[in-house]
């Protein structure tokens, strides 16, 4: 409880001064940024934004990641230093999956939900090909959403994941 | 199940990605989605309403033409049309259409909305989902306002499905991140924490994400949520692996779960709670011991979740800084990883140890590991990794180790990719400087930079080598000897040249004694390298020349010439040929005095932050690197009060000479005044302005991060020391401030403060945060102390006397007689004792040279009458104090503390 109101408060000047600006960015800032899936041909097979990027920039972003990631030899590290993020990235046959995390997530958690995803799509394609994600692009859309939602991973369950996959299926059978 | 296309398959969009496939070529790939697009438009624009189907199929086409790189303009409204379709697939195609596609400040979201509402209130929980990922995906403004209210109450309420509750919490998440005024926290705030209690690991871990970016902002509301993360961790720590049913992941329960529990820790300081900081202790400990039993499967899948949790474990062992048993375990574990032969294990152990580098209960553990990371620099395949080896050795550079790793920094140098080839050479640079125990050795190190990366050799470090060598006179003489073998070699870098030219031409007279490098010889060899440099470097060579024949009249013939051959005179350079001519009637006209004067050796530079170490900075940001910590290595934390503070005396850990004292801060100068610069180093400036009344006190406290670099887990926190913890002394509340400090901003944090007895000792105010990769450690004395709470008494003659005579116990007085430390002005005395807190009484002494003060130390239990008289003895330089109040601690401690002032 307080008393008093401050009536005089002299002005101190600081050598430097700051103004206090909050960031959005900042904020805004998810732990997963993108979730890609593109193959050695270098054509985009699903991608997932969790920060808004324009078109332009998108083509450009994943030509790039998947330069970097083809350019590496299995003894390498699977992650890389990108700009002001991290890629993580695993190899399928022909088919990366990379993910663009910010620097303060755990690699090795993500590197393991990418294993997670494919194994949640294997258990749905029955073992999953290109082709299975190029024809049934929105399947693959609901898997992803039902793992990462807002850039954070909210199911790991691979049955809860694909429930209301499988309500759809239903659905469309009858 | 169909080949191709499962579910409802589409055979026209089956054909349409076939046709894509096939294509040849990009332009034939795009005239095919060109035609579709066309296609499509026409179906949208037709006059035959299209019926869901067809409306789903020509959105899935959409979708894919966008994936493929194409900007998509229309079809949005179908898309929107599709949302309040009753058919699930329908509407699910509709929302991924337009979380995909549609951005935050499109015109559709008031339709969009409409649409949401409804299906929140469906009641249909796949409905409910599929509207809440669609608010999560995109996020916007007008979205907050619809649904900020509506979201929390879904998220806590007792009937809501489980997947409902996952996808409400990080609904939330995204519509606090967007709009952060349109959701107050509440009376949901506590149920939200009781999520992590939650039956269901999906809720837990939807609401684990929620709560450590809501706790970020509001620490105190979310306190409860360590404790309650502390015994789900270590129920899934403890638990067999069978236990979690589905969400055990290749024998690891729950991983994801436990490292995001592991990291909503982070945003806390260890737990005063001994029962709970007992358990998270044991927790962490068998993170680090099942690291050492043998592995449940022989899948990497197996090892990587448990290293995922075991590297996070580590963290945030790492973030509490605190446990040294638990920093060295976790040590050894990392330098298990360095040999691992998973290369992704090795890297992130080299970055994981970087941070621990930094921490002075681990610093010495790291060292041990300093061959093995060496090796790594030297045969990891992995430039990253590499890299990281790099980083590293810099984070565990002390002087016990500078000779060593500088060295093998210099030999990787020369094989080194050339993407980090600036960066080694300027971390060699600040490495040499601040370590450097003779200048001999640093000196050698630059030209050897210079010799081995000539071409990576920035500006910054050849103009801080002759920086250092101005203002140390006892290595001029062997940097001159040393730069003029260097010069010898038939190809040397211009760089090189440079420093050559500079040095000796101040100092080229140490060595010129020797008959094989008199001043002739000195001249003819860097006249040798004249033509093969740029304009700037002869330039700067004129200059030599003309400094030469202010050293060496004897050299002034030949130089004269040089500078009136035609190649300098009628040079078609501006700058060169001007300092030709001027250089010639310079060295004619004047008088050897003027020469003298005005060609004079260059006077000590001003001590500065190493310039080299900013551009580090700047190239690098985050992850620059340690160089901050030496303060807490070499002194552990800067305490206690000290000096006026001053931002030009701010000397630069970085600076040369011998290792200063460290800074004092602090304390003591703010006895006397309320405001100003309470600390300031490098990195972080700390300014104070507070107020008293009574026995309450208000104190702002301004952070400014004086870096361009982001400032993590920023946390200052009031510690007590001694007696103060008992809380019956002093009752300081503050909120906690945001972790993210950015770089060039200020944040404020505000302290309550209530006297509830006399004290005397200071509270403590502790600062950690993250600086780049390092952890910065910083402790100073607040400026409260007792005095604050004095309450000036005008009083007159006879009073006063009176209640001087009542207070003659002799524990009732305190008497000091001391020696100035300033001035003795009378004006500052008043202004001094004025700022003491109180009142000047005049005409009571009969001297009017002494000065007696009265006040009242205000608490919240007793108050103190207290009276004081000061009297200075100018022939002496001597003042004798005398303090009486009624309680003898008080006396004391008044005593002592305005004793330091004069």
């Amino acid at each position: 409880m307080y008393l008093f109101v401050l009536v005089y408060f002299p002005e101190v000047q600081f050598p430097l001064t700051f103004c206090y600006k909050e960031t959005i960015s900042e904020r805004n800032r998810n732990m997963i940024k993108f979730f890609l899936m593109v193959n050695k041909q270098g054509q985009t097979r699903l991608s997932r934004y969790y920060e808004h990027v324009e078109i332009q920039k998108r083509t450009m972003l994943e030509t790039e990641v998947i330069k970097n990631c083809l350019s590496r030899s299995k003894e390498q590290c699977s992650f890389i230093e990108y700009k002001d993020f991290k890629l993580v990235y695993r190899q399928y046959a022909a088919l990366f999956i990379v993910v663009g995390i910010n620097e303060t997530e755990n690699e090795m958690a993500v590197y393991e939900l990418i294993h997670n995803f494919v194994e949640v799509l294997d258990k749905y394609f029955s073992r999953v090909s290109e082709l299975d994600i190029m024809f049934n692009l929105d399947r693959v859309h609901i898997i992803l959403d039902e793992m990462v939602l807002n850039g954070c991973i909210v199911e790991t369950n691979k049955n809860r994941i694909l429930a209301p996959l499988l309500v759809l299926d239903k659905m469309a059978e009858s | 199940m169909p080949a191709v296309s499962k579910g409802d398959g589409m055979r026209g969009l089956a054909v349409f990605i076939s046709d894509i496939r096939n294509c040849k070529s990009k332009e034939a790939e795009i005239k095919r989605i060109n035609k579709e697009l066309a296609n499509i438009r026409s179906k949208f624009k037709g006059d035959k309403a299209l019926d869901g189907y067809s409306k789903k199929k020509y959105v899935c086409k959409l979708l894919f033409i966008f994936l493929l790189g194409h900007d998509i303009d229309f079809g949005h409204m179908e898309a929107v049309n599709l949302l309040s379709s009753n058919k699930y697939t329908e509407k699910q195609i509709g929302y991924l259409f337009i979380s995909v596609l549609v951005n935050s400040n499109s015109e559709l979201i008031r339709l969009i909305n409409n649409a949401i509402k409804n299906d929140l209130a469906s009641r249909n929980p796949t409905f409910m989902c599929l509207a809440l990922h669609c608010i999560a995906n995109v996020g916007s403004r007008e979205m907050a306002e619809a649904f900020a209210s509506e979201v929390p109450r879904v998220l806590v309420a007792g009937d809501t499905m489980d997947s409902v509750k996952q996808s409400a919490a990080l609904c939330l998440l995204r519509l606090y991140k967007t709009s952060p005024d349109l959701v107050p926290m509440g009376e949901w705030t506590s149920r939200v924490v009781h999520l992590l209690n939650d039956q269901h690991m999906g809720v837990v871990t939807a609401a684990v994400s929620l709560i450590t970016c809501l706790c970020k902002k509001n620490p105190d509301d979310f306190k409860t949520c360590v404790s309650l993360a502390v015994s789900r961790l270590s129920r899934i720590v403890s638990s067999a692996s069978t236990d979690l049913q589905d969400y055990t992941y290749y024998f690891v329960p729950a991983p994801w779960l436990s490292v995001k529990l592991l990291r909503l820790l982070q945003c806390y300081p260890p737990p005063e709670d001994a029962a709970v900081k007992g358990r998270l202790v044991e927790c962490l400990e068998t993170i680090l011991n099942k690291a050492q039993e043998p592995p449940k499967s022989k899948k990497v899948q197996h090892s990587n979740a448990k290293n995922a949790i075991l590297f996070e474990a580590i963290s945030l062992i790492i973030h509490y800084d605190s446990e040294p048993n638990l920093l060295v375990r976790a040590c050894n574990q990392l330098g298990q990883f360095l040999q691992h032969r998973e290369t992704n294990l090795r890297y992130l152990a080299l970055e994981s140890m970087c941070t621990l580098a930094s921490s002075e209960f681990s610093h010495e553990a790291v060292k041990t590991h300093i061959e093995t990371v060496i090796n790594a620099l030297k045969t990891e395949r992995d430039v990253s990794v590499r890299q990281r080896a790099a980083d590293l050795l810099y984070a565990m550079c002390d002087r016990t180790n500078a000779k060593q790793i500088v060295s093998e920094m210099l030999s990787y140098l020369e094989t080194a990719d050339y993407s980090i080839r600036e960066e080694i050479v300027l971390k060699v640079a600040i490495l040499a400087e601040k370590y450097a125990v003779d200048y001999s050795w640093y000196v050698d190190t630059i030209l050897n930079l210079i010799r081995i990366a000539g071409d990576y050799v920035s500006e910054e470090v050849w103009y801080r080598v002759i920086q250092i060598v101005i203002n140390r006179d006892d290595v001029q003489g062997y940097a001159a000897k040393t730069v003029f073998e260097a010069l010898q070699a038939p190809a040397c870098h211009e760089n090189m040249v440079k420093v050559g030219g500079y040095i000796l031409g101040e100092f080229g007279n140490l060595i010129a004694g020797d008959p094989r490098s008199s001043p002739l010889v000195q001249f003819n060899l860097l006249h040798s390298k004249f033509h093969l440099c740029s304009v700037a470097t002869r330039a700067l060579l004129l200059s030599a020349y003309i400094k030469f024949i202010n050293l060496f009249p004897e050299t002034k013939a030949t130089i004269q010439d040089v500078l009136r051959s035609d190649s300098q005179i009628r040079n078609a350079d501006v700058e060169l040929q001007q300092r030709a001519v001027e250089y010639l009637k310079l060295s004619s006209i004047a008088s050897t005095d003027v020469l003298a004067t005005v060609l004079e050796e260059m006077p000590p530079f001003p001590e500065r932050e190493s310039s080299i170490l900013a551009k580090l900075k700047k190239k690098k940001g985050p992850g620059a690197g340690s160089e901050l910590d030496e303060g807490k290595k070499e002194s552990g934390a800067e305490l206690n009060g000290g000096v006026e503070p001053t931002a030009s005396t701010a000397v630069s850990p970085e600076g040369w000479g011998p290792p200063a004292e460290p800074r004092r801060w602090g304390g003591c100068g703010f006895v006397c005044k309320n405001n100003g610069v309470l600390f300031e180093n490098q990195l972080l400036q700390i300014g104070v302005k507070s107020e008293f009344r009574q026995n309450l006190g208000r104190m702002y406290l301004f952070y400014g991060n004086k870096t361009s670099v982001q400032f993590q887990s920023f946390t200052p926190t009031v510690t007590y020391p001694g007696e103060l913890q008992t809380g019956t002394q002093l009752n300081i509340q503050t909120k906690a401030v945001d972790p993210l400090v950015e770089g060039g901003a200020q944040v404020q944090q505000v302290l309550n403060i209530e006297c509830l007895s006399d004290f005397t000792l200071t509270p403590l105010l502790n600062i950690k945060f993250r600086y780049g990769g390092a952890l910065q450690n910083i402790t100073l004395k607040l400026p409260i102390t007792l005095n604050k709470f004095f309450q000036a008494t005008e009083m007159l003659s006879q009073d006063f006397f009176q209640r001087w005579k009542q207070l003659s116990q002799p524990q009732q007085e305190a008497q000091k007689i001391f020696k100035a430390n300033h001035p003795m002005d009378s004006e500052v005395t008043k202004a001094k004792l004025l700022g003491f807190g109180c009142a000047l009484l005049d005409k009571v002494d009969p001297n009017p040279e002494n000065y007696v003060g009265a006040g009242i130390i205000q608490t919240k239990s007793l108050q103190v009458g207290c009276l004081l008289r000061l009297e200075p003895n100018a022939q002496a330089q001597m003042y004798r104090l005398t303090l009486r109040t009624s309680r003898e601690p008080v006396s004391r401690h008044l005593c002592g503390l305005l004793a330091e002032q004069f």
